[in-house]
């Protein structure tokens, strides 16, 4: 009895230990996700300590490392946005009408042929589609707008939105296709029984039901393209460029973060410590598409009683 | 036809726009495939064209030519060779002939006619690629192809050397091991954590609070733009904890904490498949909570565990941003000894070459993109193999 009982403590001190090592894992997690943000954020406030706030914000020119230098991050944002909506202005039709295909028409055989392909899109690491935008894409861009009297250069904002896009379509398919299979049957047959056709079910009844679970892979494409960083390093331009026209050349967040880091300045200059300034930028807008996208997903899990997105 | 017309009109149900809708429906579905087909011609462009401009990087242009092993040629090794020769050898490897003739003191004196390294614009020639080769050279190359002189053969150099700044002597060989002394760091640091984490919110963890902000953080942190990884290694592992820059242990352990959600997710998905009867019997065998997960729960889980975590590995493997940020991207010749040496990844790699003005190192990078793929397609099969060997119904 006494040796059951001694026995029986030390195992409980010895399952404590470990729980007590689970749970040390599992703040790591926290740990990091706050290391991430002081880390960004100190840098950053000595970065503002240096220069204007509002003028980062609001200001129009960015030119580090020259005499009197300045840094207002509004072509930077432009370019950033310009790439950004060039891809997703690629990746929603195609990866949206892609998951279509997958969850309502294909069958279950085909399907399970098709989705590994569209991952193994995913699987591309972004250094390999920024080399193919660089070396293959944007010279045919070029010799395409040569062909139609237009004139882009080698940096285009096209190539790497175009590139990005076909980057994110998985990104959307996978989750819009998850959401699309989660509407209930009974919706379809009650109105492919009303007499619409199948197409008017999905773009009526389906699509609709599925819209909040679409939209949030929408989002969370979004946020992909604004944080991709090897494509736009590769493919766009260095030059912060205010302007509309796609085809000439810009430069974004991520873009300049890289060279601020890899640039020769010492680490508590202007220079270096913008990054740190974009950084932030960055980390908060990400976040804030991230927390709109899980709980439009959530909403769509309650409405359908969904437990497997 | 028109008996046909008056038929529908006499037909009460009949919808004049019917065949309208059929058409419009007809459209929508042609709509959907035409954007699964652009994605997947996408697919087939991108690899035929990788493949296209990668495979020549495979063979390379050797010229058979007369050495002499002698002092002159130990002073300057330009002197090895005959002058004629001077722009078709590869100067990088004409550079390495005094090293050898130290370390073999029997060539001093001898004369060998041996198969040597071509320039890279003698390699761009054969293979009818953009040159800048001289007109005399070029007919001296003519000439040599003629008696058989000048070959192209495989191209152990690009497995075997490190990086260089000469385009024909250049390797992935320290990228490899400086990409598998990173990705060792990032599992021996994510894979642990990753499944504890698993375990403890899987099996242990109350729904309180505190376990709803780990979930939410997982979330977070996997949404979380992989660059700013790199400024948290930046800041924290080297100008706070001092720790070695552009080193695979700096490296692997951003990626570990990149790969840790990947981790989590899919372990959490294993542990949640196991169904809860071998939990219950354990539990009636007297058996505590611990002995429970850890001699019947986590193995019956650990398949689905180790796809999880191969997938993540690949992801890794994939990765540059962050590492640009932590400076992997310096020139490096040699391969790593040490997790504390500077070194460079195969991504990292494909990076820089890719910013090289010679025309060689293009195929250079669609050869190293087709190595990477390989690997990461393999990677993938391996965890599909796994998944499905060890796969229970339950």
């Amino acid at each position: 009895m006494h040796s059951f009982e001694s026995k029986n403590k030390s195992t409980e001190l010895k399952e404590n230990l470990i729980k007590g090592a689970l749970i040390t894992a599992s703040v790591i997690s926290i740990l990091t996700t706050f290391g991430i943000l002081f880390s960004i954020l100190f840098e950053a406030i000595a970065f503002f300590e240096l220069r204007s706030f509002w003028y980062f914000l609001t200001g129009t020119e960015w030119s580090p490392g020259i005499a009197g230098s300045k840094f207002g991050a509004i072509p930077i944002f432009a370019g950033t946005m310009m790439i950004t909506f060039i891809a997703m202005f690629v990746a929603i039709p195609i990866g949206l009408g892609s998951a279509v295909f997958m969850s309502e028409y294909a069958s279950h055989e085909t399907r399970s042929y098709l989705k590994p392909m569209l991952e193994v899109l995913a699987g591309i690491p972004t250094v390999v589609y920024g080399f193919f935008a660089a070396i293959t894409v944007a010279p045919l861009i070029v010799k395409a707008a040569s062909a139609i009297g237009l004139e882009a250069t080698f940096n285009s904002a096209l190539a790497s939105g175009v590139v990005m896009g076909i980057m994110i379509i998985p990104v959307i398919s996978s989750l819009s296709d998850d959401v699309i299979k989660a509407v209930p049957d009974s919706q379809r047959k009650a109105s492919l029984g009303l007499g619409m056709t199948q197409g008017e079910t999905i773009k009526n009844i389906v699509l609709p039901s599925a819209l909040p679970g679409i939209i949030s892979a929408c989002i969370l494409g979004f946020s992909k393209a604004i944080g991709e960083t090897m494509i736009v390093v590769m493919a766009a331009g260095l030059r912060p460029n205010l302007s509309w026209n796609p085809l000439e050349d810009m430069t974004t967040v991520t873009v300049t973060i890289v060279n601020s880091l890899v640039g020769d300045f010492e680490f508590n200059s202007p220079e270096t410590l913008s990054a740190f300034a974009l950084g932030l930028m960055l980390f908060v807008v990400t976040l804030i598409l991230n927390i709109i996208s899980l709980s439009l997903i959530r909403k769509f899990k309650e409405k359908y009683k969904v437990n497997t997105l | 036809m028109i008996k046909r017309k008056n038929k529908n009109k006499n037909n009460p149900f009949y919808d004049p726009t019917l065949s309208k809708r059929h058409r419009s429906s007809k459209r929508f579905k042609r709509f959907t495939l035409a954007s699964l087909l652009f994605s997947i011609a996408f697919l087939a462009f991108f690899l035929f064209d990788i493949i296209g401009k990668g495979s020549p990087a495979f063979e390379q242009a050797y010229v058979n030519v007369e050495v002499t092993y002698n002092e002159a040629s130990m002073k300057s090794y330009r002197k090895a060779i005959d002058r004629k020769y001077n722009n078709i050898v590869s100067r990088a490897w004409l550079r390495t002939l005094p090293m050898e003739m130290k370390k073999n003191p029997e060539l001093m004196g001898t004369k060998v006619k041996m198969w040597v390294l071509a320039d890279d614009q003698v390699d761009q020639y054969l293979k009818g690629h953009y040159y800048k080769l001289k007109r005399k050279d070029r007919v001296l190359i003519d000439d040599m192809k003629e008696t058989g002189d000048v070959e192209l053969k495989f191209n152990k150099i690009f497995f075997l050397n490190g990086d260089s700044k000469t385009p024909e002597f250049a390797g992935l060989n320290s990228a490899i091991i400086g990409s598998i002394l990173t990705l060792i760091i990032t599992m021996l640091v994510a894979f642990p954590i990753g499944v504890m984490t698993a375990v403890y919110l899987e099996e242990f963890a109350d729904d309180n609070k505190f376990t709803q902000t780990i979930e939410v953080n997982i979330n977070n942190l996997a949404a979380i733009p992989s660059i700013l990884f790199g400024l948290l290694g930046l800041a924290i592992f080297i100008n706070l904890f001092g720790m070695p820059r552009s080193s695979p242990l700096v490296g692997g352990l951003t990626l570990a904490l990149m790969t840790l959600p990947i981790i989590i997710v899919s372990s959490r998905a294993a542990l949640r498949a196991v169904p809860d009867s071998i939990r219950q019997a354990a539990y009636g065998l007297g058996l505590t909570k611990i002995e429970v997960t850890r001699d019947h729960v986590l193995p019956l889980a650990f398949p689905g565990i180790l796809t999880g975590s191969i997938i993540g590995l690949a992801q890794a493997m994939g990765e540059t941003a962050p590492l640009i940020i932590i400076g992997m991207i310096a020139f490096i010749p040699d391969s790593p000894e040490s997790i504390f040496q500077a070194a460079t990844v195969m991504p990292a790699q494909l990076f820089t070459w890719a910013g090289m003005p010679e025309r060689m190192y293009i195929e250079k990078t669609a050869a190293g993109i087709m190595v990477l793929l390989t690997i990461l397609i393999s990677l993938n099969a391996l965890a599909i193999y796994l998944r499905k060997k060890y796969e229970v119904k339950w």
